[in-house]
């Protein structure tokens, strides 16, 4: 019987000729990403630090995302006794305010790499699946012990093959393609599993299947992956980093899935996940008209050039309407510059959006953007729960960059493919 | 008898711990206030040592926060029993040592009122007259949960570990 992806990678980084779904494994992860939490993390350990100080100062990667630049006395003091770590224990990999979203970050810095192992305090540490990286979340306690052990353990988990054929219609994005997937296997779907892409991926760039791999944790993932191919290359190569210097791994053709899905990518339409869950997903058609207060273009799901080209493109010489509020938050400072200079930041604020700093603020309610009661945002992001952009009697909206572009221009839900046929 | 908590599918982490006080909140007492706020607005004020979680699929779900964990063991729930756990969640539980068991039979026979008691070490739960068995974790879990998480865990790993190498 073959292997998984998951099967081969634990073994290798097990140290163990073979696994098996179910076995417990130790692993020491290659890096462990944490980010303004990291001043709790280290709260918990401050007596082992004294005595042990951290395993490995190239294994943490710490990026401040979440409420950056400070929003108060408390977030402020986070920040500096993370800084004060930082330089304590010489923590390699540290990228302060302003960096961007930690999970563009570490792509963008060339830290993940295909055939490693990252865990992070965050749940959409499983964004690196796009370039075959086992990368999931753990909790801050984790983390904690990691960065004195710099070891930690999985279950190998089963698998799931998803296979995708064709390829998706014009005005349909990876996001409506990953929404029409969790509305499919629901919110639990792929509890504990790994999932595998299979089948048409040459198709997606790879800022589209980073976009899919973020969003795993959605159905319960543990990781979301993508095998290495020439897409994979380029991109890697793009940001410095050669063939010679990773080694990915893929499953093989008789390995073992507890089930398969397929999906023709032609069929997919513009989705919306409805409030107050990802996996209440529906064709936009079903909630057109719906009126909006305020639009996010954003996030560690879809705050990439290619997000805000698409944005662009539809806001260009257009005006975003009078009752919309309409946020763009680039992913990180390359992708402000990037995005400057192409004209996209110019041609989107000059339509009426506030542009503010590369983070994760509004998406979780943490900093800026936080909704009234009683309102409607529709947003880029990953997450729609209840109370999630700080206002429990909020409702949020899940969709692509297209339908939230054309749904800030009328100020309301909008099926992108009216525009863009 | 234990009072018992019961809540549907799908329970994620804002409804546990709301995200605004991520960044505030971060030790037990700081943390309970706010359990389960934007769920179940009395669970806080009187939730008492002992008690009882049920609930359905998918508990926990959401983002990798752990207040909800660190919140629930600092006030001693017995057990959280679930039909099932979202992954992050349930390593968070084993790593404050809060115990988590899945059992779907119990949810579904579970009516509100009725009395539920339990043997973690034996892996059986009853519900009312009825018992049913859930599969006991893994020896190196337990050894962390019984530990009374992982940083205990951790310390008498590192303490074994340094004296190794003194001796």
């Amino acid at each position: 019987m073959g292997k998984t992806y998951a099967e081969k990678i634990l073994a290798l980084k097990a140290g163990l000729d073979d696994v098996v779904s179910g076995q417990i494994v130790t692993v020491r992860p290659d890096h462990l990403l944490t980010h303004d939490n990291t001043a709790a993390i280290i709260g918990k350990i401050a007596d082992e630090l004294d005595a042990y100080g951290i395993v490995h100062p190239d294994l943490p990667v710490i990026v401040l995302d979440h409420v950056v630049p400070a929003a108060n006395e408390k977030t402020a003091l986070n920040h500096k006794r993370i800084r004060e770590f930082v330089k304590r224990f010489n923590v390699t990999n540290f990228y302060d305010a302003g960096a961007g979203i930690c999970h563009q970050v570490v792509i963008e810095k060339g830290l993940a790499l295909p055939g490693s192992i990252i865990v992070g305090s965050d749940s959409h540490t499983c964004t690196y699946g796009a370039l075959n990286v086992f990368s999931t979340g753990i909790d801050r306690t984790e983390a904690a012990a990691l960065m004195l052990t710099g070891e930690t353990w999985f279950k190998v988990p089963g698998s799931i093959k998803i296979m995708l054929n064709g390829a998706l219609p014009g005005h349909v994005s990876a996001k409506d393609l990953v929404l029409q997937i969790i509305g499919d296997l629901r919110a639990d779907g792929a509890n504990y599993c790994a999932v595998e892409f299979h089948g048409d991926i040459s198709g997606l760039s790879m800022e589209e299947r980073i976009t899919i791999s973020n969003m795993g944790v959605e159905m319960g993932a543990k990781i979301a992956v993508f095998p290495v191919d020439s897409v994979a290359e380029k991109y890697l190569e793009s940001l410095g980093i050669s063939k010679a210097s990773y080694a990915g791994l893929w499953s093989d053709p008789d390995a073992d899935y507890l089930c398969e899905l397929n999906y023709d990518l032609g069929d997919v339409r513009s989705m919306v996940a409805k409030p107050h869950t990802v996996d209440n997903v529906v064709p936009v058609s079903d909630v057109a008209g719906i009126e909006i207060d305020q639009c996010l273009l954003g996030t560690c799901t879809n705050g990439r050039l290619s997000d805000f080209r698409i944005a662009a493109d539809i806001l260009r010489e257009k005006q975003v309407s009078p009752r919309v509020r309409l946020l763009i938050l680039p992913a990180s400072r390359t992708v402000m510059h990037e995005a400057l200079k192409a004209g996209y930041i110019e041609t989107l604020t000059d339509a009426g959006a506030i542009l503010l700093p590369p983070g994760c603020g509004p998406c979780l309610g943490a900093h800026m953007g936080v909704l009234a009661p009683g309102e409607r945002c529709l947003s880029t992001a990953n997450r729609n729960f209840k109370g999630r952009m700080g206002c429990k009697e909020a409702d949020i909206y899940l969709a692509s960059p297209a339908t939230v572009a054309v749904s800030a221009i009328t100020g309301k839900i909008t099926d992108p493919k009216q525009f863009l046929g | 008898m234990s009072k018992v908590w019961h809540y549907g599918d799908d329970i994620n982490t804002d409804m546990l711990f709301p995200g605004k006080y991520t960044y505030t909140c971060s030790t037990a007492e700081e943390i309970i206030p706010h359990l389960l706020e934007d769920l179940d607005p009395d669970f806080a004020g009187q939730v008492k040592a002992g008690d009882i979680i049920m609930a359905g699929k998918n508990f926990g779900c959401g983002s990798s926060r752990e207040q909800p964990a660190l919140g629930l063991r600092a006030v001693n729930i017995q057990a959280v029993v679930a039909k099932s756990y979202a992954r992050i969640f349930y390593r968070a539980a084993i790593n404050q040592g809060l115990t988590l068991i899945e059992c779907p039979e119990a949810i579904d026979a579970y009516r509100d009122g009725d009395d539920v008691t339990l043997d973690i070490k034996k892996g059986w739960i009853e519900i009312g007259r009825q018992r049913f068995t859930f599969p006991v974790l893994p020896e190196a879990i337990i050894a962390i949960r019984d530990a009374g998480g992982l940083l205990p865990y951790t310390r008498i790993k590192l303490a074994e570990a340094n004296q190794k190498n003194n001796s």
